[in-house]
């Protein structure tokens, strides 16, 4: 007789007594698709607070987080349908969409989301790309040609209107970019069969988190990307960007420090399985990446005076490690704690691949898929240059000035 | 023709209206509507199950025949009804396991692996579990395409075809009633044997139980037993607080439950 393993068995210890149906269901894939959507809905944040709130510390990044934004966007589904055991049928997200499930309206919310970061893309650059295309010849000429969309007005009013049109959709994108990530957040928090997972603060507690690996997404692939090109980084902006991140981590570590302590003081019935958790199983990945690497140490090297370059990428790192780990511990850790609170279910995740099963389970493809879209940026790039110096030394001076002049008169 | 502002809204508005009226009348004539107009809702079928722990003996033949019926892999560690051990010490420990679902049946005194001293046991009992049938089920509601439902007669059923596997609704079964088949990869369950009630058979799990501790039958039947015990008899179910009121009712439930 051909022997059958269950699905999640390879990947499940269970200890105590567990269900005979229960096995880590969501695995690495569920735990990076809310890290991707993460720094998507921070990437778009944060190039909303120029175009919208006029920072105008934050312009050389503008554009660059844009694009970031658009292309993690594009690779926001593939752990899905990694994830899926039938990818192919995920078409009848959109044949038969139950509206009653919260992950029905994916579609609607992504897709949506998608149109205002294509639309703000394509006038943020359009002044570029009709300069190109008279420019351009060949290959490249044509793309331009093409994604000119046969408009090539750069009057004084049209541009006018570009601008007064890039500031809407940066505004509306800002709740549509709050929306997708709160979305994540409440598919996880209205899972009623996991005391984790089942909190209201779950929507904002996905968003500040999101915002937060954004913004620090972004300070490092900026940094990056400048340094390769030899380009000049103006101080000014990633101050102003590690400023963002102060305020959100703030944000973050009192709305998870809060689900916390309600949780400790009600004490309900999952408490005593949920405290061997948090303080014993995953005390190391939790109290210690999560809080103390990803949250605190970046809080306290963010809040030092005469913040350098080097400590910024630094802390943004941090940050980037804490909330991936976040990730896990939320996913996997809501999981672990068996639904019978009288046993663990352990995630081992299978690194060497010994069948399709494992091979997709694995760490390759879920590696490649989180290099995607550094990838894809590198491509966009050539196309729509977003690692340019569009402060000069003297242009950044000159705002340093301003800045410090603002923060005079504010003392 | 020139159109103003006004009389655009004023036209928009009657469509609206217009549309709505037909569309209304779909509502109205949705096949359950029409049906209840015929046949009382007392006499609406709902399938239900009685459980009477008092009566199993833990030898497991309902979850071989379970296996066997529905073809679920008979080695693979997932199974449509299972049977767990409840051991309470009478130093107050509780053990709880349920080997392989008990598939094999329980044939020794080994609760967790661990050899008990029958002196030191309070009390000890066998509980099959399946799926519940929920009145309100989360699985249905959090299906994102709409592959799991629930059938006039109260049973939630799984189109194998159209499920995408993305393991929502097994997440959110209090019960872990559910689990991915090995074969068809889809999201499976129990479902009260609906291919054999359907044709006034009695489920495989009941027909292989030699205690008479499982029993199918409808609710609003006054004729049925089943109907009798739960309206007669003092009978609880699992995990209430999450609302799903499920409809499979237990006989000597006990706190130690999970």
């Amino acid at each position: 007789m051909e022997e059958h393993l269950a699905h999640g068995a390879l990947w499940t210890i269970k200890e105590g007594f567990t269900y005979p149906n229960e096995y880590i269901y969501w695995t690495i894939h569920i735990v990076v698709y809310p890290y991707i959507t993460g720094l998507v809905a921070g990437a778009f944040v944060l190039s909303s607070m120029y175009h919208v709130f006029g920072k105008t510390e934050l312009k050389p990044v503008a554009k660059f987080s844009l694009v970031f934004s658009f292309a993690l966007l594009l690779m926001a589904t593939s752990p899905l349908m990694l994830h899926l055991t039938h990818p192919l049928n995920s078409i009848n997200m959109i044949l038969t969409p139950h509206f009653y499930s919260a992950i029905a309206a994916f579609t609607v919310v992504y897709l949506t989301y998608m149109a205002i970061v294509l639309a703000e893309i394509w006038f943020v650059f359009r002044p570029f790309i009709i300069e190109q295309a008279k420019e351009k010849k060949g290959l490249l000429g044509l793309i331009y040609n093409a994604m000119t969309l046969g408009s090539y007005d750069v009057s004084e009013k049209a541009l006018e209107t570009d601008h007064k049109i890039v500031r809407i959709l940066a505004a509306v994108g800002i709740p549509a970019a709050a929306f997708l990530h709160g979305y994540v957040g409440f598919i996880f928090g209205s899972v009623k069969t996991v005391p984790l997972w089942k909190t209201p603060l779950m929507p904002f507690i996905f968003l500040m988190s999101a915002i937060i690996s954004g913004v620090a997404g972004c300070v490092v692939t900026y940094i990056l990307g400048m340094s390769l090109k030899g380009n000049f980084i103006c101080g000014a902006t990633i101050r102003s960007m590690c400023k963002v991140l102060v305020w959100f981590l703030v944000a973050a570590i009192v709305l998870e420090g809060i689900d916390i302590v309600f949780h400790a003081y009600t004490a309900e019935e999952f408490w005593s399985i949920m405290s061997e958790l948090l303080f014993q199983r995953f005390a190391f990945k939790m109290l210690v990446v999560q809080w103390l690497l990803g949250m605190i140490l970046p809080l306290i090297l963010l809040l030092l005076p005469r913040l350098s370059m080097l400590r910024a990428f630094i802390s943004a790192m941090l940050v980037l490690i804490g909330v991936f780990t976040m990730r896990w511990d939320v996913v996997i850790g809501g999981q672990s704690m068996s639904k019978s609170l009288g046993g663990f279910l352990t995630y081992n995740m299978p690194i060497i691949p010994r069948s399709m099963e494992t091979f997709l389970e694995g760490p390759i493809p879920i590696t490649g898929l989180l290099l995607m879209p550094l990838l894809l940026l590198f491509i966009f790039n050539k196309v729509l240059p977003v690692f340019t110096e569009v402060f000069n030394e003297e242009d950044c001076g000159f705002t340093e000035g301003l800045l410090s002049k603002k923060d005079h008169v504010n003392h | 023709m020139s159109l103003s502002r006004r009389e655009l809204l004023k036209m928009g508005f009657l469509a609206v209206c217009g549309a709505v009226i037909p569309l209304s009348a779909l509502q109205i004539l949705t096949p359950e509507a029409a049906a209840s107009l015929i046949r009382p809702y007392s006499e609406k079928k709902r399938w239900a199950f009685v459980v009477d722990t008092t009566k199993c003996v833990g030898c497991g033949m309902c979850v071989k025949a379970c296996k066997l019926e529905n073809e679920i892999p008979f080695n693979t560690d997932v199974q449509r009804t299972w049977v767990e051990r409840y051991v309470q010490l009478k130093d107050g420990d509780v053990l709880i396991d349920s080997p392989q679902g008990a598939r094999h049946g329980f044939t020794k005194n080994d609760p967790q692996g661990k050899e008990v001293n029958e002196a030191e046991i309070a009390k000890g009992f066998f509980v099959p579990k399946l799926c519940n049938q929920c009145e309100k089920p989360s699985c249905v509601q959090v299906c994102p395409v709409g592959a799991t439902y629930k059938t006039d007669d109260g049973v939630v059923l799984v189109d194998k075809n159209w499920c995408i596997g993305c393991g929502y609704c097994i997440n959110n079964c209090p019960y872990l009633a559910r689990f991915f088949n090995p074969i068809t990869n889809s999201a499976d369950k129990c479902t009260f044997c609906y291919h054999r009630i359907t044709k006034g058979m009695n489920t495989a799990c009941m027909d292989a139980c030699a205690f008479g501790a499982r029993k199918i039958g409808m609710l609003n039947d006054p004729a049925s037993e089943l109907a009798k015990i739960i309206s007669t008899e003092r009978v609880s179910v699992l995990k209430p607080e999450y609302g799903n009121e499920p409809q499979v009712f237990y006989i000597g439930l006990d706190s130690i439950v999970r």
